[in-house]
This record gives structure tokens, sequence and C-alpha cells, in this order.
């Protein structure tokens, strides 16, 4: 069994004495007897280190993760390259293992990479006002909806069915408590169906949500989106857009969209794909929500003697001193991978964001025009795409998937469970990672496996 | 600030047009062509990202680094925060690229490992709270309560019933009364009684049929643990409320103890608490909830479930589940190491671990209540304490002239992260303080040495406590003007 306690018996026994009690049990005195387990819990025995370590390596190895396969699964968690110096920052004692920086004069640090961060992010969206960072995106989606409800009280949100299901479902579940109804916007030829927008936009409507690029790769006239939204009235709805950050190097920023409120995955920023996590939400939104913000917000002032310095600010907003009151009732949020997210920007710098979102524009307008060629394969929609595109198979998707997993090819995201309208999608992500020759070699694979899938498909249908 | 040595210049102000870290890999496929994204939705300039070299980048973080306090380098006695040690292994093992390269949409069939991985944590976490049903979704402590909230929602609602408040104890974590209002529940305050427990008269009188839960932590804030809870458990379940356990305070019971024996119905786990995942300056956190039979039907989708023939998949067709709170499966990068440091302790060595903490607690409080001490910062509630305790600076602003707030400032020119400070809110100039069972008895006993100094001090010159600290890398930092002229981002025009 491994202990990372110190008390050795002759501890214990001096300081149960410095306390006046003879057992440690007596300590727990408070607890009835009636309410003590009075059994070992359940579980297995401690191990030692080197134990523990062949039995995690052991569960790791019955994962097949994007090291051991070529992989074009994306949905809104990316295989971007990691570079090597965040895994050594992340890895710093100093960035690990403190708490959330409540003394600032012993965590200028951590709170000057929060101020760090939240430039990024407003640089990145073209918003003025970034919080320190949220959980994650679905969530992040959530929480602007919360503000939306803060700001101006009304009950009807219109999401883009190009939202993340999850976001959609995220919001769905959160709403049950704020009282919000969410309401459905259709897509049309795989983009926001802008006239549809128009025909539900009303006096109640709170807030209005889109995603870009949408869950099908398409890039959306965001701008367009947001100007209907604010002509629909007076008293506009919020708008709120989910972004995916890469693509945003290339992308018009929401901030001169229209957007209010930009949102969305950092995973792909210096992060990890973790099965799901931890990785931060980002949120930016313009100035007047300023004092709606959920979450932490670094803020730069001086200390007496003048040196410059930064702290936790606006906290009256927060729920350690605001409690029912409070915008929001986030505490610890993603400090750490919020760091990841600033330093893979500053890495990439301010050139590199747009090479990369070149490359993977690229990338994918070849595997796109690849893959559609193939016989049996088909752009599930035309509009423009930059890092992931949906497609349409002439054959069973789960079943070309195994064919492909079997070559050691994930082949993407099938549509049909999110999307019961497409249950021949199939939705393809290309990053850095993945070369003209993967892209080549997914080609080959699918063309034949569509091919062979068909064939038992007619045959089934010739018996 | 002229100097580029200046450790406050921000990466923004680093740098020099045309610098650069990243080299991007060959454009081996044809160029886009012109029309694959149309002028109208192109970026017009490009974000001001930094202009830095890898070098130079390396070097900013890590000295910005060194201008943090943490755990791995001191005392760490923040109450409610659990600062236990972070063991490595859990790094080591977290990154291995099965795990931190397993993408979450993987097909079930292809992460096994994972599936089972988490399937045996909530099977754990299921029997430390004693409650069978466990969901490892939630991001954080806070989140983990509005699905709690939002389950007992559900739960009445599927009864046919709307009820419209929440009861909390006045000694509870903000996050609580801000999760009940955000879940749309009205929140009502429960007064505590003379021994720092839940006021049982109060909590008869508040509870009536319009009551959809009662959020408790036991041990309470005030590090003590609440005897009444079997009573206070059939007043809640007598009016058809839930008992919600918020888990901030588990490490005190672990294998002592069960949330589920108790009475409570659904608990949250900080794994960046009792089970090590590094508080990361902030986060990342993981907040799993483990819920009982009658809440199980409205837990989140999807849930890990054991196949017949052994294997896990993932259940997305959950008829009566609240839904999602978030994208893909949580925090599991928290899963594996709050699960590396279960089989590493097992049963005996998380009960080994919560003993300890409650000693290492008891024994500190021991040391602070002798002469010198004791008479400027009295215990607030003079009993045996849990993992945590509180003392009252009162007396001390009193008589020494110094406050709390100057008594943490001065201990950080000792080298020791000062406690919890003005909380919990019912006891005044408090100090909330959590030793953890990581920490030696030589530690403990320094501290404690170290605040009888700073009360001597005190007494002869308390100025130095009101103008510490000195030695940290900046002074008192003017706070009320950072809030009333936020400044949130490097203004770009003072990049050099």
């Amino acid at each position: 069994m491994t202990t990372y306690t110190s008390a050795t018996d002759a501890d214990r026994r001096a300081m149960l004495d410095a306390i006046g009690v003879p057992s440690v049990e007596e300590l727990f005195a408070d607890v009835p007897q009636a309410l003590r387990l009075d059994r070992p819990l359940a579980l297995p025995a401690g191990m030692a280190e080197q134990e523990v370590y062949e039995h995690l390596r052991g569960l790791a190895a019955r994962n097949v993760s994007a090291e051991d396969e070529v992989s074009f699964l994306g949905a809104g968690m990316y295989d971007h390259y990691v570079p090597a110096v965040i895994d050594m920052l992340m890895g710093r004692s100093e960035f690990l293992t403190p708490y959330t920086p409540y003394q600032p004069e012993i965590s200028q640090g951590g709170l000057q990479v929060m101020f760090e961060y939240q430039t990024a992010i407003s640089e990145l969206t073209g918003l003025p006002v970034s919080n320190a960072s949220v959980y994650e995106g679905p969530s992040a989606v959530g929480a602007a909806a919360y503000l939306a409800k803060l700001a101006n009280g009304r009950l009807r949100v219109l999401a883009s069915r190009g939202v993340h299901p999850y976001s959609r479902e995220t919001l769905t579940t959160l709403a049950r408590g704020y009282g919000q109804q969410i309401e459905e916007i259709p897509l049309r030829e795989g983009a926001t169906d802008l006239a549809a927008l128009i025909a539900a936009l009303d006096e109640d409507v709170g807030a209005v949500v889109l995603q870009q690029p949408n869950f099908l790769g398409a890039v959306e006239d965001v701008a367009a989106l947001a100007a209907a939204a604010k002509q629909s009235g007076p008293t506009h709805p919020l708008v709120i857009c989910a972004c995916d950050p890469i693509p945003l190097g290339i992308l018009k920023p929401p901030g001169e969209c229209g957007v209010d409120i930009a949102v969305g995955e950092g995973q792909t920023l210096g992060n990890r794909l973790d099965f799901g996590g931890p990785s931060f939400g980002f949120f930016a939104a313009t100035q007047e929500h300023l004092r709606r913000m959920p979450g932490r917000i670094a803020g730069e002032t001086v200390d007496v003697d003048g040196r410059r310095g930064f702290v936790l600010t606006l906290q009256t907003r927060e729920q350690h001193i605001r409690r029912e009151k409070a915008t929001s009732n986030i505490c610890t949020s993603q400090a750490l991978n919020a760091l990841a997210g600033v330093v893979y920007l500053s890495w990439l710098g301010r050139a590199g964001l747009v090479e990369l979102g070149e490359l993977l524009l690229a990338r994918t307008a070849y595997a796109r025009e690849r893959l559609t060629l193939l016989d049996g394969v088909e752009a599930l929609h035309e509009q423009p795409v930059v890092r992931e595109f949906a497609l349409r198979l002439d054959a069973d998707v789960a079943r070309v998937r195994e064919r492909l997993a079997a070559e050691g090819i994930n082949a993407g995201y099938a549509l049909g469970r999110d999307y019961p309208e497409h249950p021949d999608g199939l939705l393809v992500a290309i990053t850095e990672r993945r070369t003209r020759a993967d892209i080549d070699r997914l080609a080959d694979a699918l063309g034949r496996a569509v091919a062979a899938e068909r064939e038992v498909a007619h045959a089934g249908v010739g018996a | 600030m002229s100097s580029r040595e200046e450790p406050t210049l921000t990466i923004f102000q680093r740098g020099a047009p045309g610098r650069r870290a990243f080299a991007a890999p060959v454009l081996d496929v044809p160029p886009a062509p012109d029309d694959a994204l149309p002028a109208d939705l192109r970026r017009a300039t490009p974000a001001a990202l930094p202009e830095v070299s890898e070098p130079e980048l390396v070097r900013h973080y890590v000295n910005l680094s060194k201008r943090n306090f943490d755990l791995d380098s001191g005392f760490y006695p923040l109450g409610s925060c659990t600062m236990k040690h972070n063991p490595r292994l859990h790094e080591r093992v977290a990154a291995l690229p099965g795990h931190a390269r397993l993408h979450p949409l993987q097909d079930p069939a292809r992460a096994q490992g994972a599936l089972e991985l988490m399937w045996n944590l909530q099977q754990a976490l299921g029997e430390v709270a004693g409650l069978p049903h466990v969901s490892l979704q939630p991001s954080a402590g806070s989140h983990g309560e509005l699905a709690g909230v939002l389950l007992t929602r559900a739960y009445h609602e599927d009864r046919g019933e709307q009820r419209t408040k929440v009861l909390t104890p006045d000694t509870a974590h903000g996050t609580n009364p801000a999760t009940v209002t955000m879940a749309g529940y009205e929140v009502v305050k429960v007064g505590t009684n003379a021994d720092g427990g839940v006021d049982l008269d109060d909590l008869r009188a508040q509870a009536d049929e319009q009551v959809a839960c009662l959020m408790l932590t036991n041990p309470s804030t005030l590090g003590l643990f609440d005897a009444n809870i079997a009573e206070i458990a059939e007043i809640v379940h007598g009016v058809g409320a839930t008992l919600y356990y918020d888990g901030a305070n588990l490490n005190a019971i672990m294998g002592i103890t069960r949330p589920g024996d108790m009475g409570f119905d659904i608990v949250h786990f900080n794994l960046h608490k009792s089970f090590t995942q590094p508080h990361g300056g902030g986060g990342p956190g993981s907040g799993p909830i483990a819920v009982s039979e009658r809440i199980e039907p409205y837990l989140m989708r999807p849930q890990v479930v054991r196949r017949e023939d052994g294997g896990f998949d993932l259940d997305h067709e959950r008829p009566k589940s609240i839904g999602r709170l978030r994208g893909f499966q949580g925090n599991y990068g928290c899963f594996v190491r709050a699960y590396a440091y279960i089989r590493s302790l097992g049963a005996e060595g998380l009960k080994d671990a919560s003993e300890t903490a409650v000693l290492n607690a008891n024994y500190l409080l021991a040391l602070l209540k002798r002469e010198g001490v004791a008479e400027y910062l009295p215990v607030a509630y003079d009993r045996l304490c849990m993992h945590e305790f509180v003392l009252s600076g009162a007396p001390m602003k009193r008589e020494l002239g110094i406050r709390t707030l100057d008594l943490a400032k001065r201990l950080l020119d000792h080298g020791v992260h000062p406690p919890t400070v003005y909380f919990p809110l019912l006891v005044e100039e408090a100090l909330l303080i959590e030793p953890t069972e990581t920490e030696t008895r030589e530690t403990l006993e320094q501290f404690a040495e170290t605040i009888a100094e700073l009360l001597r001090e005190a007494a002869e010159d308390p100025e130095l406590a009101r103008n510490a600290p000195t030695s940290t890398p900046v002074r008192r930092l003017d706070e009320a003007a950072a809030a009333k002229r936020p400044v949130i981002r490097q203004e770009l025009a003072a990049a050099g």
C-alpha cells in the first residue's frame, strides 16, 4: 500500500497526548456509533507505485488512441499537435499545485497568466471582455444563455441546429433551471436557415445561439445571421456564437460580426484530447456585459509601492461574495488548461495562427475534393469549410467505419445518432497532423469500403 | 517598466515583429482554391497575438511561475480546499498516450480501458459515499451541486410536484446559494445552533412542502461533525425533500462514515480536493456525484454501463435523464488521477488519510490553544474538530490592533500560505485552517510557532503586520482601484 502520510507510531502517540485523547478513534466521538462504518470500505487493497503504474498502463493499452490509428475523428475535439513547451510548463509545481489565487502577493505568476490569456481571447474573438476561463465548450454555451437571461430576462432562446448537439442538450438541461425554452432553427443546405431565423424572432427571444463553423463543418455567415437578429426589433436578443478558436485565425472574428458573446471549446489550443477533458471553455463579451460575466477575471492594478500587479477583480459578481445573487456559481474553473491555451497561442504567434488556418483550409479542401470523387460518396453540403466537412455515403456508415477501423483508420464521426435526418452522414476532420499521405490512404480505404458495402447491399437485395 | 527584464511585462509586450516559435508543417497539397473561403467571411487582419521566439516564450513563463507560491514549496493550510500532496505518479499515468490522446468520441469498443477505469472509479466513489449510482460528468464541485439540484427538480416534477425553495445553512459555501438560484429555486437560510450544528428548531420551522432540498456540508465549514444528522435527515425526508451532501469536506470521513448511511440522497465529490487532482492555480477540477436509488433514473446522459459479457459501454438511452451538463464524458484526465490515488491507497489507506487529516487538525488546534495564541485567536467552537477548525481573530484585532487579514499577509513573509480568511461568515475575523494528512508533525509545530511569534511581534510592533507582506514579489495590491476602473487585458498600443 502506498501512503502519502508521515505520522509514525511515535508521532501519533505524542500528538494524541497533546490533544488529550487516548486514541484516534476518540477524535471521531461526534460521529454517532450507529452511523460509523463497521467494516472496511469494499475496495481493492492498496498497491505500490510501480504496480499502480502497470495497472494504469494496462488500461491505457486497451484504448485505441490517436497515436494508434490514423484518425479523422473531430466533432468538437481535435487531434492537434501540442508543443513540448506546454508539457514542461504545465508540469511545473508553481503552475500545477497552487489553489485559486486568493492571496495575490504570492500568486502574481498565475494572475498575470490569466491577464495574458484574457488578452489573447479578446484579440482572437474581437471582443473586449474575456474571463479567465469556464469549464469547457457546451457548458460555456449554457453560461452565455444564462447571461442573456440576466441581461434581458426573456425566456425564448433560438439555437441553430448547427450548434453542437451536446451544447444544445446542455442548454436544454440548464434551461429547466433557468426557466428558458430552447427552440431550434433548422439548417438549410448545411447552414443555418436565415429565413427560418427571421420568422422565429419576436420580442420574447432573449438569445440567438450560433456556432462557427457549425457542427457539420460549414462556415456560417454569422454577420448576416446576427444582423437579422438585431433587426428584429428595438430591444433585440443577444447573439451568442460558439466558435472553434483555430479557424478564427482566418475567419472574421465574432466581434466584427455583431456577436455579443463568443464562447467555445478551448481544447484545440494546446490541450490534450484526454477522452474529453479537462480542457477549458472561453467566454468573451462586449463591454456592456462586463459586470454580468461568470467566473474569475484578472485585473491590473498597483501595489502600495506603485508597482504593477494583478488581482482577481470584480469579485462582487461571484458566489463567494454575492452568494445567491451571484452571476454564476462557478468557483474552480480551468486555470491550468487556460495557461496551455495562452502558451499555445503565443507559440503559434501572430503569423502562425494564420498559417495553421491556411494549411487546414488547403488540406481540408484537398480531402473534400478527393473523397467526393469516390463512387458512392458525395458532399452532404456545399458550404465553405475550414477543417471539417460532412459526407453522405451510399452505404451503411457504421459498417464502412468498421471496415476502415480494421485497417487502422478512424474515418470520422457518424452523424446518424445526433442527426437522424442524415443516417448516411459522416463528419471528417482534418488537423495539421493528417498529411496528404494520410488523406490519400483514407480515400483509398473509403473507396474500397463503400464499394464493398454496396456490393453486400446489392447481394442482399438480390437474395 | 522600461526594462525588458521587468517581470510584469506581459507576453504581448515582449518579442518583435516577425519573431516566431512555430514552424508550419510542409504544405503537401495544392493551395486552397480562391473560392474555398469567400472574402467576406475572412478575417481582414491577423489576431494581434504575441511574436516571440521559443526561448523567449519559455523564459517568460518560467519566470512568471517563480512569482507563484505553490503546494510543493510550502505549507498551504487553506481551509475547505484540502491542499494535500499531489503525487507525481498521477501525472505520469495521465500522460500515457492511451489516456491522453484518446478521442472522447472513440467507439466504446475501442475505448474499453477508459470505460473500465470510469466504471471502477464509479464503483469506488459509490462505495465511499454509501450511494450506489455515480455520474462522473460534472466539471467541478459547483457543477456537481447544479447537477444535484437539477436532479432534485426532475425528481419532484416526475412526481407531479412543483417545489420552490432550497434550504442552506448560513455556514454554507457560497456556491450552494448561487447554485440554488441558477437552478431556479429560492434560497432559504437555516440557522446554526450554539454547538455549530444545524439549528433543529429553525429547520423544523422552515421545512414544509415547498422545500425541494436541504444542501448540507458535514462536517460543516466550521470543521464540526453534526451529530444530529439522522434527525436532520428525518425532518427533511418528512416533508418529501431531498438531502444534498456538499463533498468539499469529505476528506474527514472516508472509510469512517458515509453520507448515504447518514441519509443523504445526493453527494458531490471534489476530485481536486480529497482525491489529489492538482488545483492548477484555479482548475481543472472534477465534481462527480453519487445518488440513491430514487434519484438514479434522472442521472445525466451518457452513463458508463457494464454489459453482460463483461464489456463496457456508454448508455445514451435514459428516458428520464436530466440530459447533459457539458460535452463528452467529463474530465477524464482527473478520473485517471483520482483512480490511481484510490488504487494506491486502497480501503485502508483512504481511512488512514482521513484519520490522519483529523489527527493533524486536532494536533494543530491543540498547539494553537496554548498561551500566547489562544487569548488572541480563540477557537470559535471549543471541542474536538474534524479535518479543519475555525479561529476567531476578533480578540487579536481588539487587543493587538491587527486584523485577520494582516496576520494572513504577515504569514506570506514566512513562506506559509495563509488559511482561508473571513469564511465562514458566521465567525468574526475568521481563519479556517485545514492542514491535511500529508503534512508532517514538524510542519504543524513550525506553523504554530510562527503564529505565536507573529502575535508576539504584533504586540511589540503591529505596523509590521499592517504593512506586510514585504518579501513577496509585490506588496499589498489596490483591489478597489482594480474593480473601479477595470483593466482586464493588455492594451496593445503599449506593445514594444
